[in-house]
């Protein structure tokens, strides 16, 4: 899988980098409009990651250059200008997915799974972990094979956890993408505590390999045992 | 107090002063010239009556008045040497009048033909009390009739010449400096409108200038902010995940994440209502508040039983109105939310929709200040909360015209919203 990181802050590219890197993408960063416009020239990518703000053009061009050329790189718009303008413009000229910063690690590494998988595995859209076997489309988890009976939150936490499996899932990562923007606040983040409860001792009762663990202070992390 | 009401009221005031003084100036003055016009009369009848006495010795013989105005009374030669002419005021019986009224006299000596006269020629005279009360009628009317002359010419130049002030005042007062940039002023001759009409265009467009570039300025703040929250949020999320921290290290790392994450939904929260106020959502239609409330409240059922707090949606009518869904969506979202994090835990939020209201009800033991409920920054008694949800919701509700009151009976805090 290759990866372009398209992003003029140094810090932030090699932040991103350093993600797409664990999820063992190939990844290239640029750091202009003109690197980048050489790049996709040249190159297919599986996956483009698109600041918008470039200091020597704008990212929304490349975009329409991109999709007038026909090519089937997706591309997420990561941007800070979080304004609906750009975000309805970038969609509407093909974009697969807009994220605005500040996101968390855990957040752009599912949007790209989530993007790739749809891309890639039409059909399959089936996630493995150890003996854990998560049908996306159909919203079943099967633990060897036998189905495992989860709500509707507990399998959003779940697939969000292996899709970041072995990585650190910060708590408001998980709320924001499971419970929604509303959820902000630091002190309901508690009950987070008691759905992960119940669905690690469903896990364990269920046999599953797969195992949440808590990092105190920060969030949890899904490993296999 | 009006200008016009004002003026009159100081000219009313200097009037009575100036007419009093000048009536009474004028009294003494027609009263001395009556006097004296009045005595040059009876001066001039004495000799006429002297005059014709000399002719006609019969006359010197009248002493009653009757239907004559003089008496000759003989008088001693030594009485009549000595006698200077003098004039008094005296009553006398007038049969018109059925009264005493007041004469003039003068009283005179003369002599004919060796023997000594003593005159008294008489002239009725002005009654005092009606000349002051005429005069005093003459000065109410005038007193009227010049306070009416200048209401009405106070009017007409108020009308007309101060006409640009109250343009302006109008102007002024329908300013409102979030949507207006600036106000048209009516022309003028006068200089001194002309000067305040500039002064006051000067004033607006700077403090227009100066509250665009706050608010530009917080918007740029803001999005500048973006970036650097975001790689410092990333770096430690990278690190927590490579290092092997210990334990305690690791808690001290996910207390700067929480205080980084503070930052971005205050930060969040600032660009939010700066785009609400520069009308940055455009995007209309019409939302049903029914479904709306029902889905939010689905989003909030796990926070909610978290707490063991129930919340009611009651359906008395559909609510439908034309706005930005988004803003509808965080307009309620937010109230919603608040009522859910302050009710106390194992108690019900009640939510109920009408033909043009949203009612939001949690229990409460003390009445929010209402002054400062929606201003921002005014947070409650949770400290981590940013302080700005019920202000984005209140500047949302001013987006659309809409009303959001609060209310505190019977331990309930209500909030509604008016459509």
């Amino acid at each position: 899988m290759k990866i372009l990181i398209i992003e003029d802050e140094a810090e932030m590219s090699r932040n991103m980098q350093t993600t797409m890197e664990k999820e063992n993408y190939l990844v290239e960063a640029v750091s202009s409009y003109k690197e980048a416009l050489s790049k996709i020239g040249i190159y297919d990518y599986d996956c483009i990651l698109l600041d918008i703000s470039l200091p020597d053009g704008n990212g929304l061009e490349l975009l329409k250059i991109l999709k007038d050329k026909g090519l089937s790189d997706a591309v997420i718009i990561v941007s800070a200008k979080d304004s609906l303008d750009d975000r309805v413009l970038g969609l509407n000229l093909g974009a697969d997915d807009y994220l605005p910063k500040p996101f968390h690690m855990a957040e752009l590494n599912a949007r790209v799974k989530a993007i790739l998988r749809r891309r890639k595995f039409d059909g399959s859209n089936v996630l493995e972990f150890s003996n854990l076997k998560i049908d996306i489309d159909h919203h079943q988890v099967k633990i060897d094979g036998k189905e495992l009976e989860l709500n509707r939150k507990e399998f959003d936490v779940l697939l969000y956890l292996s899709i970041n499996k072995n990585r650190l899932v910060s708590k408001t990562a998980l709320a924001e993408h499971v419970w929604g923007d509303h959820i902000d606040q630091a002190d309901s983040f508690e009950f987070i505590y008691s759905q992960i409860k119940n669905l690690r001792k469903k896990l364990t009762t269920a046999k599953a390999l797969p195992e949440i663990k808590a990092v105190y202070g920060i969030g949890y992390k899904l490993i296999s045992q | 107090m009006k200008l016009l009401n004002y003026t009159t009221s100081y000219f009313a005031l200097i009037l009575i002063f100036l007419l009093s003084i000048w009536a009474v100036i004028f009294y003494i003055e027609i009263l001395d010239e009556i006097y004296d016009s009045m005595d040059d009369g009876l001066d001039n009848q004495k000799m006429l009556v002297i005059r014709k006495a000399a002719k006609d010795p019969a006359l010197l013989k009248k002493n009653t008045f009757d239907e004559g105005n003089f008496i000759i009374t003989p008088t001693s030669s030594k009485t009549a040497k000595k006698f200077t002419d003098a004039y008094r005021d005296t009553l006398m019986f007038m049969e018109n009048e059925e009264d005493f009224e007041p004469v003039r006299l003068l009283e005179s000596a003369f002599r004919h033909e060796g023997d000594y006269y003593k005159i008294k020629v008489i002239t009725s005279m002005v009654e005092e009390d009606d000349l002051i009360k005429e005069l005093f009628f003459s000065l109410i009317w005038l007193y009227v009739g010049l306070i009416l002359t200048i209401l009405l010419l106070n009017n007409f130049l108020h009308k007309k010449v101060w006409q640009p002030f109250y343009k302006l005042l109008r102007s002024l007062e329908k300013f409102n400096i979030e949507k207006d940039t600036e106000i048209k002023f009516g022309s003028t001759k006068v200089e001194e409108f002309q000067l305040l009409n500039e002064r006051i265009d000067k004033l607006l467009k700077k403090s227009v200038e100066s509250y665009t570039s706050q608010k530009e300025f917080i918007e740029n703040a803001s999005h500048e902010l973006q970036t650097p929250l975001a790689i410092s949020i990333n770096k430690l999320e990278l690190l927590a995940e490579n290092s092997s921290l210990e334990p305690e290290q690791m808690e001290e790392l996910g207390l700067i994440l929480n205080n980084l994450e503070r930052l971005t939904r205050l930060n969040r929260a600032l660009l939010l209502l700066s785009r609400i106020e520069n009308r940055q959502f455009a995007d209309e239609e019409t939302v049903n508040f029914n479904q709306l409330l029902k889905q939010i409240k689905q989003e909030f059922e796990d926070l909610a039983s978290h707490n063991s707090i129930e919340v009611d949606v009651i359906e008395t009518a559909e609510l439908h109105y034309n706005m930005s869904k988004d803003l509808a969506r965080i307009l309620v979202a937010n109230l919603l939310k608040n009522a859910i994090l302050h009710t106390p835990a194992a108690s019900r939020v009640k939510v109920e929709i009408f033909k043009n209201q949203i009612l939001i009800q949690n229990s409460g033991e003390k009445p929010l200040n209402p002054k400062t409920l929606f201003s921002r920054f005014q947070p409650g008694k949770r400290s981590h909360s940013n302080g700005l949800g019920l202000a984005i919701s209140k500047a949302i509700a001013d987006r659309y015209n809409l009303e959001i009151n609060y209310d505190f009976r019977d331990n309930l805090h209500s909030f509604t919203i008016n459509f």
